[in-house]
């Protein structure tokens, strides 16, 4: 099925191209970090992670949105996401192998990171992230691939792929819940010490995966001759919709809790980010763009003739993602750290080597994306042609 | 051939380092099992891996440390960073790296610094007890912080690969060589008391003591409560130069100096309320 791959327009190469010429660059940027440590970063003794696991925790949420299709298909025979099942699939592939070089462009010594495998420590919850992380890649590799062989075959997909599916929706919320079990774990961290995290990471993540599967769709659309389908894509973007509000709805519940309480060890970190704490103010007009950009958007899907408007909705779904980034990337992260547990303010700014170095792997993410959709796209235009 | 003598090498080590541990069990033990052996016949009884403590090794059931902040100046502080900054080769990135030695040094970044011991106000050693009313002297009293060895220490949890360790007599402690780097333990420790090595130290050290290993790049550190001069029999580096300012005992030891200090007077914990159960007290 690989030979698909190597065949493609003008059009396809260049694209390739770019990808590899973005990789390229932030492997010689990567070289430095690995030659002289990650002081070439913005992280520091206080904000100890930065870009690098922002994007991760991002895309964590991106690769378990994929189950958003996987459940409506598999368990209720919503026979509409017959056509994009195999995309969320992919989609999650190509996120979980850019969470997995995130997790490594972030070690401070990338090259014992088998000792989390030789000395594996069952109490930390990093060995778990690992394994289901793993887990989730390998079932979604497995799965989206012998389904799109038979598909191709035209015959049925193999009896053994039945629980591999369902499986793969548990490790789906697994996926999300243990990376936010890395976080309200810890006693010291105000911002991050609240059982809303899970849940709030999987509503996040169920908008911007989904999201992010509907941008894809139009892209699908517009460059091959495979058609996702309309219906399908109204459906996300109800999805998005409910997922959208589930997360601001958390957001809300947090805050209430928070500042009714007035503990201030836990308004610190929230006052830090949306209105500046002792002078540092760095991510409060990042906090009211994505906060802008949610609302608009929640609007924006809640009244039926502009979420099913085909012009407006892919508008509507960068918003969305957007702000969803923002939210748990940008504000999750340095908000745990800013304040410090002895509460001074260090800021954190990236530097461009380090968005240099996402950037490729973001690149990386792209093109095997870009491979894979080709594929599915390819096998479903023979199939019907 | 090589690869074996590599993980031998590495075990080794990481028993060594548990060694120190194992003795603080055998504290009393140590001359019984001497005892043992000599009545068995002497050196010959290698059959049975004993691992016993030096002799003039100090050791506790439970490290602590006890910091009477009435007696610490600025000139302790002084003293205590410095001492510590010295036995354990933890850079300085106010100075000048040498440029025949290391040509090209980059400029060191102030907030990527390594501190094992340090000064903080009240209002930072201790936030969630923040006052308006608070006696003015303590608001300018300079205030030692530092790891503090907690019985219950997030940071062990969250190691992914035990890298940071507990021994069994209490002190929390860390095998540089086997430390990915992924800064689980940072995240998790709420008292701000581990650092990163974001960069080759080196340029940084004044002058490098060769009885303590130089950290490689991308490896946490912390205090260690001078695990290394504790087996020499040695007080800590920071007790030796605080002038009596801070006491490291057994805490549980009735009879041992802190206990006796900690009857004696008022002392408290850093975020005693997280349950981390902290083993550095502050007499105030």
């Amino acid at each position: 099925m690989l030979e698909i791959a190597i065949k493609g327009s003008k059009k396809y190469w260049i694209w390739l191209g770019a990808l590899l010429a973005v990789m390229t660059a932030a492997f010689a940027v990567y070289i430095d970090q690995f030659m002289n440590g990650l002081m070439i970063t913005g992280m520091s003794r206080d904000v100890s992670w930065g870009f690098y696991i922002a994007n991760f925790t991002f895309l964590v949420g991106v690769a378990a949105g994929g189950v958003m299709v996987v459940i409506p298909y598999y368990l209720h025979n919503y026979e509409k996401f017959h056509r994009i099942t195999i995309l969320g699939e992919f989609l999650a592939v190509a996120s979980l192998i850019m969470c997995l070089m995130f997790i490594v462009a972030d070690l401070g010594q990338p090259t014992r990171m088998l000792n989390v495998l030789l000395y594996p420590t069952p109490n930390s919850m990093l060995f778990w992230d690992m394994c289901v992380l793993n887990g989730y890649l390998f079932l979604n590799i497995v799965i989206g691939w012998k389904v799109l062989e038979a598909e191709r075959n035209q015959v049925k997909p193999p009896e053994w792929t039945k629980p591999l599916i369902y499986l793969s929706i548990p490790f789906a919320i697994g996926i999300h819940t243990v990376t936010a079990y890395l976080y309200c774990g810890l006693p010291g961290r105000g911002f991050w010490l609240t059982a809303i995290l899970a849940p709030r990471f999987l509503a996040s993540a169920f908008a911007a995966g989904p999201s992010f599967l509907i941008l894809l769709c139009y892209i699908v659309r517009k460059f091959t001759k495979f058609d996702p389908g309309w219906e399908a894509m109204q459906t996300l973007s109800k999805i998005v919709c409910y997922a959208l509000i589930a997360n601001v709805f958390f957001f809300f519940c947090e805050v209430f809790v928070v500042f009714y309480s007035k503990i201030p060890g836990h308004m610190s970190h929230i006052k830090y980010l949306f209105f500046g704490l002792h002078g540092h103010d760095a991510l409060v007009p990042w906090m009211w763009t994505s906060m802008t950009l949610m609302f608009v958007a929640i609007g924006l899907l809640l009244v039926p003739a502009l979420r099913n408007n085909q012009t407006l909705l892919p508008f509507t779904c960068i918003m969305v993602f957007v702000g969803t980034w923002i939210d748990k990337s940008l504000g999750m992260i340095s908000g745990g750290f800013v304040p410090s547990p002895l509460h001074h303010v260090t800021e954190y700014i990236p530097t461009v080597q380090e968005v240099v170095i996402s950037l490729g792997v973001l690149a990386t993410g792209l093109l095997i994306l870009t491979v894979l959709f080709k594929l599915a796209a390819t096998v479903k235009e023979e199939v019907r042609g | 051939m090589k690869k074996s003598r590599k993980s031998f090498l590495k075990k080794s080590r990481r028993s060594f380092l548990k060694a120190a541990g194992i003795s603080a069990v055998a504290i009393g033990a140590a001359p019984a099992i001497k005892a043992v052996a000599v009545a068995s016949g002497g050196g010959s009884a290698s059959s049975i891996p004993v691992v016993s403590p030096k002799a003039e090794a100090l050791t506790a059931k439970r490290w602590g440390m006890v910091i009477d902040t009435s007696k610490i100046t600025d000139e302790v502080v002084e003293g205590v960073t410095a001492a510590c900054r010295n036995a354990h080769n933890i850079p300085d990135f106010t100075i000048e790296p040498d440029a025949e030695k290391y040509p090209n040094t980059r400029p060191a970044k102030k907030m990527q610094e390594i501190k094992w011991i340090w000064e903080e106000h009240y209002q930072y050693a201790f936030p969630e007890m923040e006052d308006e009313f608070l006696a003015e002297k303590y608001k300018s009293l300079p205030f030692l912080v530092t790891c503090n060895h907690c019985k219950n220490a997030p940071c062990v949890q969250a190691c992914p690969t035990k890298a940071t360790f507990k021994r069994e007599d209490g002190i929390v402690i860390m095998d540089f060589h086997r430390c990915i780097g992924c800064r689980f333990c940072m995240a998790a420790c709420p008292y701000g008391s581990r650092s990163f090595n974001f960069r080759d130290s080196r340029p940084f050290i004044e002058k490098i003591n060769p009885e303590f290993p130089v950290r490689s790049k991308g490896v946490v550190e912390k205090c260690n409560l001078c695990a290394e001069r504790l087996a020499k029999g040695e007080q800590p580096a920071c007790v030796e130069a605080s002038e009596g300012a801070i006491v490291v005992g057994d805490l549980e030891n009735p009879e041992s100096e802190v206990r006796v200090l900690l009857n004696e007077n008022y002392a408290i914990r850093r975020k005693q309320e997280l349950g981390t159960e902290p083993s550095v007290y502050y007499i105030m």
